[in-house]
């Protein structure tokens, strides 16, 4: 099967049936998208398909039929995301360990809704975070929603 | 104050107990250093200052933190302390866990070891902690816990620092040929201050590493710290934010496998039958085999990846022997109350004659209530895993953990090797809160690999296997009895919780064959040494025996007691008809007892207390000092929709020295949360022998669309330093049940409130 990743085009050999997360994780050492659950109750293992946010644990690998999005793949070549920069600026990540799949459902938040409002943000950001980063997320997306232009 | 009641010399608690045994033969080891791990490790050219400190050849500075980064942001503080005194800024230097080594032996988690509050500065007390501090350095526990790593390590890690420092003017000095007070440190470099020129330490660090280090360490003045007291951004804050694989479960090596494990959902008994076959068949299983250890029996499966192991785990057709013990939840609660009546297992803290206080109040007077909370798990939210090879006769153990020594100790016992034959590699950890002290996994990973001929494993942990074998936040019920005075103070209070013993426990599996004596201060912490002037009070723990595995879950003891201790001041104060911000304040009476006030005060201030509140809406205050760290909470619920939601929470905490206040508020709220999210259902259940519950749509914690806004106070005026990790998660439910009562005047007495009222 053929599978575009961060831009670049792999071909693996794989059950299609083999949840992505693992494909990517176990096949081709990409290892942002992060293991919590299996069942999509976290989060953590979150990945952008076509810019949609997907949790790649309950995910087929051969239904994937557009571009994946991984947190590795959301820097630009010399600088960070601005959903990074803002991650840094308010000192979101504690373990970091739920941080890949919060960022890049931030980024699809922000995407979709340039100046969401706390409900937004509620019904948005439904990944799990263990540390109870909570204040510092929803602050550090305000931030990237306030910033020139607002939004991404 | 000293509260002695019954403890004598001969008592101090399980660790404390059999560290103190050892002294007899250890005191002349303890005059000796341990030897320095990077001495072993180094790379050529590396100049070694002190365990904490080297510089490459080519001018790289390394600190080692060699406490567990979990989240905690322990690494960034440690590498702080060492950084101010060398005189360098956090970007200029690299940070790293560093070996497994005795070197690296913590001794703050054992100094307050003792059954003894943290403002007890008796003889005894102090006496004790002393002897705790030899202990510890004699039996050299490298171990990340109770919120002790800055403690532990604020004198230790600045003296390294300053050390190096020091010999880096010397040896510039020498270079220059000037005397060493016409140099100067300064930002990584070196500079004459005669003449302006400036040398990198890399420079002349070869040179001063082989100097003598100084006698007398000269340590900077508070006033003069660049770092300390200051906000600094996380050391590894790039990797956590771009998916770097920095964490246990995305080691990578040449020619790995995977596997999983499935154990016994019976604690302590193994399989009955089994059958593999159709785990075999799964595409990508290569085997799977037995595993028995003291942590529990069942079986791995290792595959070509990990969802292959997964899947064969699945298949793998098992029947278990039955479990030996009450085997549903319904069947364990007789345990509790029979324990609560028969005689206490020990008391602490205990003082006058409570009985008859309470046999000479009238029955208007008298308030009697139980209160009950369940066993809960960790929940990390990087699933437990490790990975292992082995090398000829070398075992090497990739693992997110807290307590490097222990899995040295405990694979050395089951391999029956030497420590120094194992090599740990801690890798950051996606949460520990507790759950990664223990050594099971990184045992099984070791077990595992033996069948791997060679080739290095990786073991990943289902969620549902990570949520039925974990070692819990016990379950306990607590008989809360107090009298109040005509003119409504709180006479006498008379506490008993039932609880299973974590000490006990925790070594049987941890140190198997060591004696534990002397009473478990961890099962009434957050109760007996609270500050609370009342003339009679009794604290007695009633030990209840079951064999459910239980270990130390983020403020052990104090998670459970500041709930019981707090909504019981709550239930007295409004029983005496007196707001419970001024009933606590009229209980603390002794000049130890000033820096809970204060965060009393300045929490109330905060929160607006006693302000009228608008219908449906309720605040509820509480106070628990842990870890050294006083911490006051209100919390704010409106109960006027159908469901409860936690809508504020206000925190005022004295650690007495803030190293970093940006990280000890995130750690304040991350406790806080931690703590709340018990009460929105946290709860591990029992049938059959088995854990009910068994991934985040049965045991889950609080989210996004139910986190509070928070406001958080650092005040600095206790005259010792405490932790930041834990404190903050004793007093939160407690506060929240306290909310509820005053928004709706029902007291809620049972973890987790949400099996009485529904929350967002
Ligand atoms: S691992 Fe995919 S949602 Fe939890
Ligand atoms: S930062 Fe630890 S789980 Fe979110």
């Amino acid at each position: 099967m053929k599978l575009t990743v961060n831009g670049t085009e792999h071909e693996v050999d794989a059950d299609p049936n083999m949840p992505l997360l693992w494909l990517l994780r176990d096949l081709l050492n990409i290892k942002g998208p992060k293991f919590g659950c299996g069942v999509g109750a976290c989060g953590a293992c979150t990945v952008l398909i076509d810019g949609y946010p997907v949790r790649s644990c309950s995910y087929f690998a051969g239904d994937v039929d557009a571009p994946i999005t991984t947190i590795e793949g959301l820097a630009g070549k010399d600088a960070l995301h601005p959903v990074q920069d803002a991650w840094i600026r308010h000192g979101v990540p504690q373990c970091g360990y739920c941080q890949a799949g919060q960022i890049l459902a931030a980024v699809a938040l922000l995407q979709d809704t340039p100046n969401p409002t706390d409900d937004d943000i509620d019904a948005a950001m439904t990944n799990l975070c263990r540390c109870g980063t909570y204040p510092m997320i929803r602050a550090a997306i305000k931030d990237v929603a306030n910033s020139d232009g607002g939004g991404l | 104050m000293s509260t002695l009641g019954k403890i004598t010399r001969r008592t101090f608690l399980g660790l404390g107990a059999a560290a103190a045994g050892g002294l007899a033969v250890g005191y002349y080891f303890y005059q000796t250093p341990h030897a320095n791990p990077l001495e072993d490790n180094a790379s050529a050219g590396d100049a070694i200052f002190n365990p904490y400190v080297f510089v490459s050849a080519a001018g790289a500075i390394t600190i080692i933190t060699p406490r567990a980064e979990m989240g905690q942001g322990v690494q960034t503080t440690l590498a702080a302390l060492v950084a101010e005194e060398l005189e360098v800024t956090l970007d200029q230097i690299a940070v790293d866990h560093g070996p497994a080594s005795s070197a690296y032996y913590n001794e703050a988690v054992m100094v307050d070891g003792g059954p003894f509050a943290s403002f007890d500065q008796s003889l005894l007390a102090n006496t004790a902690r002393e002897t705790m501090a030899v202990a510890s350095k004699f039996i050299g526990i490298q171990v990340t816990g109770g919120s002790s790593a800055t403690i532990d390590a604020f004198d230790k890690m600045r003296r390294a620092g300053a050390a190096a420092r020091m010999v880096l003017i010397q040896a510039a000095a020498q270079t220059w040929n000037i005397p060493a007070e016409n140099v100067s440190a300064q930002h990584g470099h070196l500079i004459n201050k005669t003449t302006g020129e400036r040398l990198p330490y890399g420079d002349v660090a070869e040179l001063a590493a082989k100097l003598p280090p100084p006698e007398d360490v000269i340590l900077k003045k508070p006033e003069d710290w660049k770092l300390l007291g200051k906000p600094q951004k996380r050391v590894e804050i790039v990797e956590k934010v771009t998916g770097a694989p920095i964490f246990g479960i995305d080691v990578e090596l040449p020619e790995m496998r995977h596997a999983t494990v499935r154990m016994s959902p019976h604690f302590g008994v193994g399989a009955r039958t089994h059958d593999a076959t159709a785990a075999l068949e799964v595409p990508g299983v290569e085997k799977v085999i037995p595993l028995q250890t003291q942590y529990g029996s069942g079986f791995a499966v290792i595959a070509t990846n990990t969802w292959a192991a997964f899947q064969g785990a699945e298949a793998l057709d098992v029947v278990w022997q039955d479990a030996t013990y009450p085997t549903n939840n319904d069947a364990m609660t007789p345990l509790f109350d029979r324990a609560l009546e028969e005689d206490a297992s020990f008391t602490l803290g205990s003082t006058g004659e409570p009985d008859e206080v309470w046999r000479n109040t009238p029955p208007n007077r008298q308030l009697e209530v139980t209160y009950e909370v369940p066993y809960v798990a960790h929940a990390t939210m990087e699933p437990m895993n490790a990975t292992a090879q082995w090398r000829e006769n070398e075992l090497h153990i990739w693992s997110p953990n807290q307590a490097p020594t222990i899995i040295q100790g405990v694979c050395a016992g089951h391999f029956d090797m030497k420590t120094d034959q194992i090599k740990v590699h801690t890798t950051y950890m996606g949460g520990g809160f507790g759950r990664r002290m223990e050594a099971d996994f990184s045992l099984f990973a070791a077990i595992i690999g033996q069948h791997t001929n060679g080739r290095p494993v990786k073991v990943t942990w289902t969620r549902e296997e990570d949520t039925r074998h974990d070692m819990y936040r016990p379950r306990a019920k607590a008989r809360y009895r107090g009298t109040l005075s005509d003119d409504g103070h709180l006479t006498a209070l008379d506490v008993a919780v039932a609880v299973p013993p974590l000490i006990k426990n925790t070594l049987a599996r941890t140190f198997p064959g060591l004696p534990v004596a002397g009473p478990d201060k961890l099962l009434l912490e957050g109760a007996y040494d609270q500050p609370l002037t009342v003339p009679d009070r009794r604290y007695a723990a009633h030990v209840v025996d079951l064999p459910i595995p239980i270990g130390f879950w983020r403020s052990v003891g104090n998670s459970y007691n500041g709930f019981f201790h707090e909504s019981f001041l709550d239930e007295a104060a409004h029983k005496a008809g007196k707001d419970p911000l001024h009933f606590r304040l009229d209980l603390m009476n002794d000049n130890e007892h000033a820096p809970a006030k204060r965060v009393l005060l300045k929490v109330a201030e905060m929160a607006d207390w006693g302000a009228p509140m608008p219908e449906g809406k309720g605040k509820g205050l509480a106070h628990t000092l842990s870890f050294g760290t006083w911490v006051a909470q209100v919390v704010q619920v409106d109960t006027s929709q159908q469901q409860v939601r936690i809508e504020k929470v206000w925190c005022a905490a004295d650690p007495g020295l803030v190293l970093d206040p940006a990280n000890f508020k995130a750690q304040l709220i991350s406790g806080a949360i931690f703590g709340l999210s018990q009460a929105l259902g946290q709860e591990i259940t029992f049938t059959d022998g088995a854990v009910d519950q068994g991934n985040l749509y049965d045991f889950d914690a609080m989210r996004m669309h139910q986190s509070p806004t928070f406001e958080v106070a650092l005040l600095e005026t206790s005259p010792r330093m405490g932790g930041a990790g834990e404190p903050g998660t004793p007093p939160a439910p407690a506060a929240l049940a306290n909310a509820i009562f005053a928004a709706t005047g029902k007291r809620l007495r049972t973890m987790p409130l949400s099996k009485h009222i529904d929350f967002t």
